[in-house]
């Protein structure tokens, strides 16, 4: 089995294998996503506190899930960089930090643009905000670290290190925050901290949430092939695909 | 619900479809800006292939 | 084992001691940073108190990171750092070691300081001791994650920012805690909770930081 694994692992099999897959994960993320935005905009009802402004969150809450899941996903493969010496994994990690980092950038924007009609201004303290904005901070931080040292292995080791230790602080740090929120905002609760929504609000959330992975699926594998083949530059399998295109 | 009251989105046009445009912005960034990362990972590697080329000529001549 | 730590301790403090000027830096850096703060606001005590917890917590987290650099550079420098790796003795005593004679030079000269800036900005006697404890048990983790920076960005050059930029984020949750613990205090709450944090957080830091901070070593810092 260990042999399957190595050459299931080598970056040229990878780069051969990706190659349907990021067109079938863009196709499926990109009519999920349509879908998805239309039953958002133009079926789901207005909401009856928060009226047409409530929408944004068909964009904000996916984008704040996928900025903690592709954490994890950097943090599960700096990992297995780390212990097992797989490159591959080392790739995909240094792939996902930039969407990562978008992802939560998106969230912190839409955040903002919600909390205005929601809350009166543009930037509170709110537990989610504050904790996505330390989120950034973290990514940041792991691409920062990435290109300032040169050897590739030793900034791969790294980094996945610091993405590990943040994987330890993320908990403290929501927890620290919440708390901290709680006693300087007193409770400050939104109609969608329940789970309970309305099924016309539900469906198009989850919907979003499933294109905003397909779609990050599509460009982390797009990002990967990139990494294999500049790192693999002076290598035959590259040398002879670059010479074929 | 017709297209202008769509637009309007209630009084909150700004906060709505400024939070859409810049989340797409975002989006379409991460699609193109790969992209253009792997043409300039091929096109380094090609001038690579072709300096080699030359210094192997060089030395066989 | 605990001998490799002891004479290791000594010898960092040894060479700490020898010059003896820059130990100071730290410590005047963090009274001046904590004086600024009345002279560019307003001295205005009911003010002074509201801001003091968070000044002297953020004033102290700047003093802790702008002397982290003194942990691990000059033993790289000079190949110290190479022999401490070479070493029979596990690497995380070792860097156990460097990290409290670190905050023995640092982080416990600002708890002994922290009474006086108490006092300037207008902090009640309930709160100076409250403020005591909470440096007493945050500082030593400021150490000790500092120390986890430090070894990633020791092989990089000027990496003062990047470790700035690495480490303050994993500092929040003890800011946080550790300024609202002052802070309730002063207005005469109890504070237990805040301090077991603090303490909790200081025993994770303890049997996971020095691991971490090894690993860390072994991959930027051997050539």
């Amino acid at each position: 089995m260990w042999h399957w694994i190595q050459r299931f692992s080598s970056p040229k099999h990878f780069y051969v294998m990706s190659a349907p897959l990021i067109r079938w994960f863009s196709v499926s993320a990109l009519l999920l996503g349509v879908y998805g935005l239309y039953l958002g905009l133009f079926v789901a009802p207005p909401d009856y506190q928060q009226g047409e402004s409530y929408r944004i969150i068909f964009i904000h809450v996916p984008a704040a899930w996928m900025s903690m899941f592709v954490y994890m996903v950097m943090a599960v493969s700096s990992g297995i960089g780390i212990i097992w010496q797989i490159r591959l994994a080392d790739m995909v990690a240094a792939a996902s930090a930039p969407i990562g980092a978008s992802f939560a950038f998106i969230a912190l924007v839409t955040g903002s643009l919600w909390g205005k009609p929601m809350w009166g201004a543009y930037w509170v303290w709110d537990a989610r905000l504050t904790s996505e904005l330390i989120l950034l901070f973290l990514y940041l931080g792991y691409m920062a670290l990435q290109s300032a040292i040169e050897d590739q292995r030793s900034a791969d080791k790294a980094s996945g290190l610091l993405a590990i230790v943040g994987v330890v602080n993320i908990p403290i740090i929501h927890y620290s925050v919440v708390w901290w929120n709680t006693l300087h905002q007193g409770a400050t609760i939104t109609k969608f901290d329940k789970p309970s929504m309305h099924i016309d609000m539900l469906i198009p959330l989850l919907l979003m949430a499933v294109a905003f992975k397909l779609f990050y699926a599509a460009v982390v594998l797009v990002r990967t092939r990139n990494e294999a083949l500049y790192r693999d530059r002076n290598r035959r399998w590259v040398r002879e695909l670059v010479e074929r295109l | 619900m017709n297209w202008s009251e769509f637009f309007h989105m209630g009084g909150y046009a700004f906060f709505v479809w400024t939070s859409y445009a810049i989340t797409f912005a975002v989006i379409v960034a991460n699609i193109i800006l790969p992209i253009l990362q792997r043409k300039k990972v091929i096109a380094r590697i090609k001038r690579a292939i072709k300096r080699e080329q030359i210094e192997l000529n060089r030395e066989s001549t | 084992m605990l001998k490799a730590y002891y004479h290791l301790l000594i010898r960092d403090l040894r060479l700490a001691l020898r010059s003896r000027h820059e130990l100071a830096n730290p410590l005047i850096f963090f009274v001046l940073v904590v004086t600024l703060f009345p002279l560019a606001v307003t001295p205005t005590p009911q003010a002074l108190q509201t801001m003091a917890p968070g000044v002297i917590w953020v004033s102290a987290l700047l003093a802790v990171l702008l002397s982290l650099d003194r942990l691990f550079k000059l033993d790289y420098e000079d190949g110290s750092l190479d022999q401490l790796m070479l070493s029979p003795n596990p690497l995380m005593i070792l860097v156990l070691a460097k990290v409290t004679a670190h905050w023995l030079l640092t982080g416990l000269p600002l708890v002994i300081i922290a009474p006086l800036l108490g006092l300037f900005m207008s902090l009640p006697a309930e709160a100076v001791s409250v403020l005591i404890y909470s440096l007493l048990l945050g500082t030593p983790v400021l150490s000790l994650v500092g120390a986890i920076g430090v070894s990633l960005t020791v092989a990089v050059n000027r990496g003062g920012v990047l470790l700035s930029l690495i480490i303050l984020p994993l500092y929040i949750p003890i800011l946080i805690f550790g300024a609202n613990a002052v802070d309730v205090a002063a207005d005469g709450l109890p504070v237990t909770g805040q301090l077991l944090f603090l303490a909790a957080v200081l025993a994770l830091a303890l049997s996971l930081a020095p691991l971490a901070t090894s690993v860390a070593l072994r991959i930027t810092a051997s050539r």
